[in-house]
């Protein structure tokens, strides 16, 4: 195994993670409005969110490089504010990766929290607990196999990320070529071996993320 | 603001109560609740006004009694601050809970009301010594023990709840809500889920625990066994409506036309 596919490897690992840890922090606030609060538009920002799925990741890769472009608003603010330009660069690979990874970590989040009883939430706000201290003492120890199902399926999702790289970050050794495009330039350049090899530990990580979120609903109840 | 103020003053009125065990009041301030309310309801059999104009003084423990939908689990509900009436004022111990013309109401948090849920919500990653340790206001691990002493839970303390029988349950969902040093007490329901003997056994935990209360509780039960078991006032209601309120031998004298309304509850 050479460095290059080494740093590969460890490139899809970054972007996946940041894009899994990002999520969280993220995904938690919104999961639990969608749950819970009634607020206008709601059907609307569902829709949003849930895009990702439907949508074909060259169409979200091209709108997010239209965004990231100097010469756009968003970009160019970007470089005149920030000397920061986010196309073909991992940060704007993450930017994007965060965006098109949404509905795989708030549809578990939002599906755990609505499947507690809400007379547990009710109970806590009688014995005088507030909503923050409900949320992280009763709600989130009675959804832990909605979080790692919400986790595991960020991070296999980022791992397979093709499109919305290719569009926003290209091919660049280091910086945006992760595994999946590295599968895609290896086969082009008819070096199967190689592609073979990123194949296989796609394939074996993949599976085994799979087999842990089957293993975990499986038990379901894992306090008792 | 006066929200606020008034969940401050119940707050402090709470604390260093001690936990007099062995006849003597939890707290013992006793209780004086006002209720005048109006609620539009959707039950299955369309839509109901639940009215309800009423008070409790002392230390009563009143019965809700009446048919599924008349609006006895949204009356307890309603004083517990989980759904907002569409008008009306409800006074505990001069202490405004709500107030529709004032814009006042005051949050579950602030009322500090025991409720005791149909199906117990007890936390299931809790043991049954952290559900009520977790009641709390302010932790006192020798309250907890004396709590788990008096309703038998002691060999139960690492339990999680679902191990736990129904009638286990009920009286760590007692426990639990007595840990929190409570206004006042209301049990939905609390024994509709056990069999007829533990049903009596537990029936004693109910009366233990309004004892040392010593404040007002409500309790809605469909059994009329029950009311006379605990009860020290029955209230009627039908179709959101009180159609009756006083004692258990009056409210259930076997003579017309109560004797009729009987019948059709039962």
């Amino acid at each position: 195994m050479n460095n290059d596919f080494i740093n590969t490897l460890l490139l899809t690992g970054r972007l996946a993670g940041w894009t899994t840890i990002i999520l969280l922090v993220i995904g938690f606030p919104i999961a639990y409005l969608l749950a819970y609060r009634r607020f206008p538009l709601k059907a609307v920002v569902e829709a949003l969110i849930s895009m990702p799925l439907v949508l074909p990741p060259t169409v979200l890769g091209f709108y997010m490089m239209v965004a990231y472009s100097p010469q756009n608003g968003f970009g160019r603010f970007l470089v005149e504010h920030f000397n920061t330009r986010l196309a073909f660069s991992f940060e704007g690979v993450l930017i994007a990766s965060v965006i098109f990874s949404l509905p795989f970590m708030i549809q578990p989040l939002q599906n755990g929290l609505t499947s507690i009883p809400k007379s547990y939430r009710e109970a806590s706000y009688t014995l005088g607990k507030s909503e923050f201290t409900t949320f992280i003492r009763v709600l989130i120890p009675n959804m832990i196999p909605s979080i790692i199902t919400a986790v595991a399926m960020t991070f296999a999702h980022c791992i397979g990320e093709f499109g919305v790289v290719i569009m926003v970050g290209g091919n660049m050794p280091g910086e945006t070529r992760v595994a999946s495009i590295a599968i895609y330039d290896e086969v082009q350049a008819m070096n199967y071996h190689a592609a073979n090899q990123y194949s296989f530990i796609l394939f074996i990580i993949s599976l085994l993320i799979l087999t842990l979120i089957y293993s975990i609903n499986g038990k379901k109840k894992i306090f008792f | 603001m006066e929200i606020k103020n008034n969940a401050n003053n119940t707050a402090k009125s709470n604390i260093n109560s001690p936990l007099g065990v062995g006849g003597s009041s939890y707290f013992g301030v006793g209780g004086s609740l006002s209720i005048s309310i109006q609620h539009s309801m959707l039950t299955s059999e369309g839509k109901t006004n639940l009215e309800v104009c009423t008070e409790i003084k002392g230390n009563e423990l009143l019965c809700l009694f009446g048919h599924s939908g008349a609006g006895k689990t949204t009356l307890l509900r309603i004083l517990a601050g989980l759904t907002k009436p569409d008008k009306g004022r409800i006074v505990f111990n001069d202490i405004v809970w709500f107030d529709s013309e004032k814009r006042i109401n005051m949050s579950p948090q602030g009322r500090n009301v025991g409720y005791m849920f149909q199906d117990y919500a007890l936390f299931p990653n809790m043991t049954v010594e952290q559900n009520i340790s977790f009641a709390q206001r302010i932790k006192d691990n020798a309250e907890v023990a004396k709590l788990m002493v008096l309703f038998d839970l002691e060999a139960l303390k690492n339990q999680h709840p679902a191990k736990l029988s129904g009638g286990q349950k009920q009286r760590v969902a007692l426990a639990r809500a007595l840990a929190a040093k409570p206004n006042l007490l209301l049990l939905d329901e609390p024994l509709s889920a056990l069999d007829w003997d533990m049903r009596t056994l537990l029936q004693q935990e109910i009366k233990k625990a309004h004892e040392l209360m010593n404040s007002v509780t409500l309790l809605v039960s469909h059994d009329v066994s029950e009311v006379f078991q605990l009860a020290s006032s029955v209230m009627v209601l039908k179709n959101g409506t009180v159609v009756k309120r006083g004692k258990p031998d009056d409210v259930f004298k076997i003579k017309a036309p109560e004797y009729h309304y009987l019948m059709e509850c039962l």
